[in-house]
């Protein structure tokens, strides 16, 4: 080369913002392999979250709580409509609903464990109750999922609620998935399944269709436990206004409401990143459909999806929600992509922080594989003290925003304390933007 | 012998009293009258006990049932026998969509006709249809036998598992991954047994098998429908 040319300066390599190298990995893997990309996790893309919102806390016109000893309350009671045996837990923060199937028997046991510890509830998943969940688990709640695996009348008396599960965050519109790798005998007995495929779940209910007949489902469900039982309905976050609407005119007790960053064991990467919207879209308006209907705290609201610490649990409940719902943070917390086992990680080809292949059954924390051997590395014992403890430290982080507040109960957190960052924020919580009386798409608040 | 009135009685009490039944019970034999198409008929009840049920009910009837055997004297709405974990439930009119739905154990008898998705997501249930039965029926059926005497309707057995699809009339079209199988043996004396149980006198002949071809199994870029 000429001295002239090695002396001109050179832009640096530049990636394109369409085709950047993520997408062109995507392209690659695409062109090798001819199927869609599964993987666990939620949607990894940033959209409009709780972190585009603030607290404003008290000032002259707010009276603020001691931010340690002075009474501020965490209790919640789930399913007081219709249910003669209503949920009493000591924090809103519950454990979401994982399957033993996509968890490990141990994974299960720790979850119980941990949030019994707290005076909170767990919650089964697509495979079915087994009895160390239900050993272990103060406060159970059952699901009844369009898969129906392993549904029957006893476990359905032994829970002490029932959520019938529409959708989820992660994949509104799609059933469950699980992978050949993790349908182990047991997992395959209690699914009816043969084992070893790559089992599908299905993605609508197969008695019922549409509102109506989810009533008359609900109806069948109290009469077979007597009425004793709390029924959630769990959708996924797409049209939160009328889902939770119709959740509530159909009989539920209690709706659960899970945004796109929700996670799953097991779904394809497009259907996590693009279908769905964000749990901060889905608040407001599930939270109005309540209020529109008059069912505003008679009919609990549940958020899910992407809920890290006591201030996501703060704005929550801020907006509406009168619990929250864990379950990414809830497996981190058991454990799950913990950096010392960086070189285990690197032996499956990603970093600690980044292990989202909880479809292949080959998680060297124990928590979401059914190989014995990996399995038992978790201690169920040691992981379910360590969700205890992430879990208090949600309800005292939220308990010291809602002191700051001026509320003796979590539960007083209002709208009216908060203001977002953002203007895309601003618009999907309805609350104003920092600074200023605008909310848009609110008339008369502001431009 | 209790005759229930449901007239007058509600379908809670009836329930209740029917879930309230202490083991051993002498009251092993229920007439249920007036149902009037009413929901959630006998649902959930756990009792070897006989229920008769005099006239058409409406959706659930029978749901979850485990041990009882109860007898329609009408026509069922959706999801009859839903999710059976043993007993008999027999219907002598027609059915509803998704009978048998979800269906773990027990036998379910139809002896009219049954409309859509008949033995939907079934988990080891035995359904035995006289009559024909509607579209998508045996969708995603993981186990047991769905035997039907007359024509099965389109998508016959989509996405099926592990269940044995007999039927004697024609069948309008086959649903993904299901394909006839030969009936061997073993499959005439299951059949041979239903529709004893049944209470059916015809031939084992006439009828042709159908099962998964097990082809969506596995995740796999040709297996995509
Ligand atoms: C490993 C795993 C398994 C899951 N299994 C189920 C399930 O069986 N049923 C269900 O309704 N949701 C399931 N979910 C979704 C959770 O119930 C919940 O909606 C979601 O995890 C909440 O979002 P977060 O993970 O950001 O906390 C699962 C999530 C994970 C991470």
């Amino acid at each position: 080369m000429s001295e002239s040319l090695l002396s001109t300066p050179r832009t640096p390599p530049r990636f394109s913002a369409t085709f950047d190298p993520y997408t062109i990995s995507q392209i690659h893997r695409a062109a090798a392999t001819g199927i869609y990309d599964i993987r666990g996790g939620g949607a990894k893309r940033a959209v409009p979250h709780f972190d585009d919102l603030l607290f404003l806390g008290a000032s002259m016109s707010r009276y603020p709580l001691e931010g340690y000893r002075e009474k501020c309350g965490t209790d919640v009671i789930l399913g007081n409509r219709f249910a003669s045996k209503p949920i009493k837990l000591k924090t809103p923060v519950t454990i979401a609903g994982m399957s033993f199937g996509a968890l490990s028997g141990p994974a299960k046991e720790a979850l119980g464990r941990g949030a019994s510890a707290v005076g909170t509830s767990t919650t089964t998943g697509d495979g079915g109750m087994t009895p160390e969940e239900r050993g272990h688990s103060q406060t159970l709640v059952y699901q009844y999922l369009p898969s129906r695996y392993g549904m029957n009348p006893d476990d359905l008396r032994r829970a002490d609620a029932i959520e019938v599960v529409v959708g989820q965050g992660a994949k509104p519109g799609g059933g469950g998935m699980l992978l050949g790798q993790k349908i182990s005998a047991r997992v395959a007995g209690m699914r009816c399944l043969p084992e070893g495929i790559d089992q599908r779940s299905a993605c609508r209910h197969p008695d019922w269709t549409g509102p109506d007949d989810l009533e008359i489902k609900i109806g069948e469900l109290r009469e077979i436990t007597d009425w004793e039982k709390p029924i959630y309905v769990k959708i996924g976050g797409s049209r939160p206004y009328y889902d939770t609407a119709l959740a509530a005119k159909a009989g539920a007790d209690v709706v659960v409401v899970d945004g796109m960053q929700g996670g799953t064991a097991a779904t394809q990467e497009v259907f996590i990143e693009n279908v769905g919207i964000p749990t901060l879209a889905c608040i407001h308006q599930a939270a109005q459909a309540l209020q529109d209907l008059g069912l505003h705290r008679k009919v609990q609201l549940i958020v899910s999806g992407g809920i890290r610490t006591g201030a996501d649990v703060a704005k929550a409940l801020a907006l509406g929600a009168d619990a929250v719902a864990i379950g990414t943070a809830a497996l981190i917390a058991l454990g799950d992509n913990d950096p010392l086992l960086e070189e285990e990680y690197r032996k499956l080809g990603t970093t600690a922080g980044a292990y989202d292949d909880w479809q292949e059954g080959r998680d060297p924390a124990g928590i979401t594989t059914q190989d014995p051997e990996l399995a038992a590395r978790l201690d169920p014992v040691k992981a379910g003290h360590r969700l205890a403890n992430y879990l208090s430290v949600l309800t005292l982080e939220a308990q010291a925003i809602a002191r700051a507040c001026g509320k003796s109960h979590v539960h007083n957190l209002e709208p009216e304390d908060l203001v977002a960052l953002t203007i895309e924020a601003a618009a999907m919580a309805r609350v104003p933007l920092a600074g200023t009386d605008w909310i848009p798409g609110v008339p008369g608040r502001g431009l | 012998m209790p005759v229930v009135d449901l007239a007058t009685v509600s379908i809670r009490d009836l329930n209740r009293a029917l879930h309230n039944l202490p083991e051993n019970t002498n009251e092993t034999g229920w007439t249920i009258c007036n149902p009037g198409g009413r929901h959630s008929i006998a649902a959930g009840v756990d009792a070897p006990i006989d229920i008769e049920i005099d006239g058409h009910v409406g959706y659930y009837c029978a749901g979850m049932n485990k041990h009882a055997e109860i007898t329609i004297n009408g026509n069922a709405g959706v999801g009859l026998a839903e999710n059976m974990m043993s007993g008999i439930v027999r219907v002598k009119g027609d059915a509803s969509q998704a009978a048998g739905a979800t269906g773990q154990g027990g036998l379910l008898v139809i002896e009219g006709n049954a409309s859509a998705r008949c033995g939907i997501s079934m988990k080891g249930i035995e359904i035995v249809v006289k009559g024909s039965i509607g579209p998508m029926s045996a969708f995603m059926a993981q186990a047991g036998s769905l035997v039907v005497l007359g024509d099965a309707g389109e998508a016959l057995g989509d996405s099926i598992y592990e269940a044995r699809l007999f039927v004697r009339g024609e069948v309008k079209s086959l649903g993904s991954d299901c394909e006839e199988k030969v009936i061997g043996d073993e499959e005439r004396t299951i059949l041979s047994g239903l529709l004893g149980r049944a209470g059916i006198d015809v031939s084992v002949d006439g009828f042709r098998l159908y099962g998964s071809a097990r082809r969506l199994y596995h995740f796999h870029i040709d297996n995509a429908y």
